[in-house]
């Protein structure tokens, strides 16, 4: 039998000074992902560091009107907190369009974050995969890659992030609170995950050891006209084949402010800067916003089966900034 | 006094609930994985890692040095079998892999958990060959199989269908397509088997113990009378455990070997590669017809794929042998050996995806000719069975129309497709015929009268969760002429006799019968002034030669399907808004679980349409998506509001007048509703399933 060390946190110093230098040790959340990872082989810690019932539960206002969210929130906790809805719907909207009630019951913010990619070459240990076993090659893609990455992606591994979350956190600038053995620092989300290039197997920024505590969504006043729509194969307990948060206000038919990120397109939740670039002063209307979704657009490099997904994307980005445009309040 | 009429049948046709639900819901019945055995060991499968090639040597030396492992047995050192007629049953006889997946070890050990550590600790390597295991039907090596499943002929040929084709006013020329699809029951197969005084004692999930019994004779060499199965409670099958699989012939070797009890459980991963599926189809269809919508031609070739291992072909194009009349007749089936785990039965196999093709391109005459679609179906109907010249048993298929069509408010559609949108969807109502043969075969039974004053009735039946345990003893009060609460039933146990397994609609009328004819007698006795002795009266009654006797007449169950859908071409999502089936079964046991039953197969049915599809790697020959997260079936979110109902079809050819529903109401589901979505859209569908990159791109 695979046996592994428990440990249980009850502070933030506790919880790094039990997890220590052990690169083989893993902080354990919800579990709803690393323990099927356990289950499957593809994680084998020697010890969990339990961190699920540290005291970083709380929602919190912040006084420029944004919000802290702890890192062991409960996702449904997140979904149901009356400030995110009011203040952040979009991120409100895309936990409630991940997992499942149970599942969202005991996933944790910081874990949702953490999550692994779902591409079936990962979760198979028979399978050769250059994020599980770096230089053992990338199957997906001449294999099963139809929701696989158009965007951002490497020769080494075209895997998509599976968050729903986290696309509503990037686009409306969320920065991650993390504890490391030095002390407290904020990462942007944007900055908070790794480009793919030739090491696919390091995903975050993270340094060994660190915790995530925390996460801030900054007062921004766009974010309470926020909005995340999902596209899933089935119309519940599915990961998205494309997904995007976005808010837009515009003042005297131009385009002042604008965020967009897009979901099941790259190893990571992706902020369409190009698009934004695009938008930004330019006349309201479905012209601009087919601009800027083909501006997005343009460095997609789509393969055999997830060319689907360029005019998938494009679609919500005109759908989305569309709606956004008519809804009243703007 | 009051006195009890000769004929009170008052048990058949009551909605009761299930006779043993309060033990499932209370976790108190027991699945075959859950029973206690002292000593119990666990084995746990070694799945070949590569499609086609030998096992060069196993190195099981740092597996046996685990803590708690009993035995590892392989190839080399495994009890001999004999073939049972079933080749993926011969597990671990000889060096060779035909498909990856297959068994080319098993350890035991006195956990689970060690025994899955020792498994993977075994190190296989092998002579690696090409394989072949992508479908087409345009593979070089497609043949023409001697019969499809289970023995019926390849192919029919009425009339000159090119002729017919040639001189018809509008003809329909179409391929269809059905990918893999895996049955997925949420019990997964286990088994545990041990020698108790001198037998062969196994505690199997299938849906068939008497099969097993006999398959595991053969397998062993030994008498039948020494092997005992249970499968007392099924938790699902779809066909996938309709006869052995190789985990009970696993569990049975070790037990044999180790001379303990060994419990074998599948995975969910492993159910993907060694417990059946439904083949993947192509199927070209060539309808003819004259300009007011009569068919003039028919024309069905169903490509399939099997396994080098055992071949299986699925019998696809019998759908139109029963449905249509049309003036010229064709249908035939070609098939491909890959080196793929082996296609067995799935839900409806044949009538499933070959009502996709045929009612989709029926869909598509009514367009062309411009006539409604429920009518150009009854334009079409045949006054006997087309490929056969048969007369009906019964045949209600336009009275099934007329009231689905009025409860789903057919009348009035608007023909034209794409026009009708609410916000960003599109919507669109379609229609489809069903139907599923009504067989027959025989089965023994016996009714007991109790010194007590119950009935106990014994039959080999299984219930994998559809109510066959209540609508047998329905059947069995009726029969005796007393009340529900004096008759108990009891089902899956070998030792009761030969009996049909749960499969192919099949059951209720087969046990029925044979309970029926055992009730009947014991009856006979007891009115006839018999007396009860301490240790009760038996009657027992095997319906062979009734069965036999029986007149050859088409008879089938029949049904009409509906559809609403919306579609969001932007998105490519689908999303089925309501059904409505309405079907002709026969008498109708119990409304409670037949309703059940049929709302199951109509949601199988969606799920066919808009999610279900294995994705086989070509370059390792796996299933990728070979779990629950990945194999898409419909959720809850997914399933809209159902309606189902029966119309009145009498039909006394056996004694329970039933015809069978687990099967029907997943035919001709997905016909309709991939037709509702070109009603939305105005694009065909004709490749399932209708996923939304192939409505972006449609």
């Amino acid at each position: 039998m695979r046996e592994f060390g428990y440990d249980r946190a009850t502070d933030v110093a506790g919880a790094i000074a039990l997890l220590g230098a052990d690169p083989h040790a893993h902080y354990l959340g919800g579990g709803t992902n690393l323990v099927d990872l356990m289950k499957l082989g593809v994680e084998a810690p020697t010890r969990l560091v339990d961190v699920s019932r540290l005291p970083l539960a709380g929602i919190e206002v912040l006084p420029d009107g944004g919000l802290r969210i702890g890192s062991t929130a409960s996702n449904s906790d997140i979904a149901a907190h009356p400030d995110v809805r009011r203040r952040f719907p979009a991120v409100a909207q895309a936990v409630l369009a991940g997992a499942s009630g149970q599942l969202r019951n005991v996933a944790t913010a910081g874990g949702n974050l953490l999550q692994r990619t779902r591409c079936p070459y990962f979760t198979d240990v028979t399978k050769p995969c250059n994020k599980r076993v770096p230089g053992t090659g990338c199957p997906a893609r001449d294999g099963e890659h139809h929701n696989h990455a158009i965007l951002g992606a490497s020769v080494q591994c075209i895997a998509t992030h599976p968050s729903d979350f986290a696309v509503g956190l990037v686009a409306l600038d969320a920065r991650v609170t993390v504890q490391e053995s030095d002390g407290p620092r904020e990462i942007p989300l944007e900055e908070f995950y790794r480009p793919v290039g030739s090491t696919p197997e390091r995903e975050t920024v993270l340094g060994p050891g660190a915790l995530i505590t925390g996460i801030v969504l900054p007062g921004l006043p766009i974010a309470a006209r926020s909005r995340y729509r999902k596209v899933r194969e089935r119309a519940s307990y599915a990961f998205a084949i494309g997904s995007i948060a976005a808010a837009l206000h515009v003042t005297d038919g131009t385009v002042t402010e604008v965020r967009i990120a897009l979901g099941a397109v790259a190893s990571r939740p992706w902020r369409a800067r190009a698009a934004e670039r695009v938008l930004l002063g330019a006349p309201v209307g479905a012209d601009a916003f087919a601009d800027a979704a083909d501006a997005e657009l343009a460095a997609a490099q789509p393969l055999r089966d997830n060319a689907y997904k360029v005019p998938l994307m494009r679609n919500l980005i005109v759908t989305m900034l569309s709606e956004l445009a008519e809804a009243p309040g703007r | 006094m009051t006195t009890m009429p000769a004929s009170v049948p008052t048990a058949v046709g009551e909605a009761l609930t299930r006779i043993e639900g309060r033990l499932k819901v209370t976790g108190q019945a027991r699945y075959a994985a859950e029973f206690p055995a002292p000593g119990l060991a666990y084995g746990w499968i070694v799945p070949a890692r590569i499609a086609r090639g030998r096992v060069r040597a196993i190195d099981i030396d740092a597996a046996l040095a685990l803590p708690g492992v009993l035995a590892v047995l392989h190839h080399g050192n495994a009890p001999r079998l004999t073939d049972a007629g079933d080749a993926t049953l011969l597990v671990l006889q000889d060096d060779a892999v035909p498909h990856w997946g297959w068994p080319v070890a098993l350890v035991v050990a006195t956990t689970s958990e060690q025994a899955r550590a020792a498994a993977e600790r075994i190190h296989v390597t092998y002579d690696e060959e090409p394989h072949d295991v992508v479908f087409s039907a345009e593979h070089a090596g497609t043949y023409i199989p001697d019969h499809v499943n289970p023995a019926q002929e390849t192919s029919t040929v009425l009339g000159d269908v090119d002729a017919a084709l040639a001189a018809a006013d509008v003809v329909v020329d179409a391929t269809y397509s059905t990918p893999n699809e895996h049955n997925s029951p949420m019990e997964p197969h286990s088994a545990t088997a041990r020698w108790a005084d001198g037998r062969l004692e196994v505690i199997d999930s299938n849906q068939g113990a008497f099969a097993v019994r006999q398959s595991l004779a053969t397998l062993f060499s030994l008498d039948p009378s020494a092997v005992h199965v249970r499968s007392e409670h099924v938790g699902g099958g779809f066909g996938a455990k309709g006869t052995a699989r190789p985990h009970v012939v696993l569990a049975a070797m070790a037990a044999t070997v180790l001379q303990r009890p060994v419990r074998v459980t599948l995975t969910r991963q492993q159910m993907f590669s060694l417990v059946g599926y439904r083949t993947p189809t192509v199927q070209r269809v060539r309808v003819g017809a004259d300009a007011s919508g009569r068919l003039t031609a028919l024309d069905h070739l169903a490509y399939s794929q099997t396994s080098r291992v055992l071949e299986f072909t699925e019998q696809t194009a019998i759908y139109a042998r029963v449905m249509y009349a049309a003036g010229a007749l064709r249908t035939d089936h070609r098939v491909v050996a890959l080196d793929v785990p082996t296609p067995r039965w799935m839900r409806a196999p044949g009538e499933a995806p070959g009502s996709f093709a045929v009612e989709s391109a029926l869909d598509e005459l009514a367009e062309q000719c411009g006539i409604d679609p429920v009518e150009l179906r009854a334009r079409n109907e045949p006054d006997v069975e087309p490929a056969t010249g048969r007369p009906f048993s019964s045949r209600n298929l336009r009275t099934c129309f007329t009231e689905g069509a009025r409860r789903f408010g057919w009348a009035g559609r608007d023909a034209r497709p794409g026009v009708r949108r609410d916000g960003r969807w599109l919507l669109g109502t379609g229609t489809a015929a069903a139907t599923y043969p009504a067989r027959v075969t025989p089965s023994t039974a016996t009714a007991t009268a109790e010194a007590d004053g119950l009935f106990t009735i014994r039959i080999t039946a299984s219930d994998i969760g559809t109510g066959a345990r209540t609508a047998l003893t329905q059947i069995a009060a009726d029969a005796l002429r007393v009340p529900l609460e004096r008759v108990r039933v009891l089902i899956g146990d070998s030792d009761f006799g030969q009996a049909q397994l749960a499969g192919g609609s099949l059951g209720t009328g087969s046990w029925g019968f044979a309970i029926t004819e055992a009730c009947r007698a014991l009856r006979t006795e007891l009115d006839g002034g018999a007396t009860v002795p301490p240790d009760g009266l038996t009657a027992r009654a095997d319906t062979a030669e009734r069965v036999q006797a029986l007149p050859a007449l088409s008879r089938h169950s029949y049904g009409a399907q509906f559809a609403e859908v919306a579609v969001d071409l932007s998105s490519g999502e689908v999303r089925v808004r309501r059904m409505v089936g309405i079907f002709a079964v026969g008498r109708v046991v119990n409304p409670l679980t037949a309703r059940s039953q049929l709302v199951g197969g109509m949601t199988m049915g969606l799920s066919m349409a808009l999610h279900e599809e294995a994705i086989l790697d070509p370059v390792f020959g796996d299933v990728v998506n070979h779990d629950l997260a990945g194999y898409h079936v419909a959720t809850n979110a997914d399933v809209p509001p159902i309606e189902v109902d029966w119309v009145d079809d009498a039909d006394d050819v056996i004694p329970t007048g039933t015809k069978g529903l687990g099967e029907i109401g997943i035919v001709g589901a997905a016909a309709a509703i991939a037709n509702a979505v070109w009603h939305a859209t105005g694009a065909r569908h004709r490749d399932l399933p209708i996923r939304p990159d192939r409505v972006l791109f449609s």
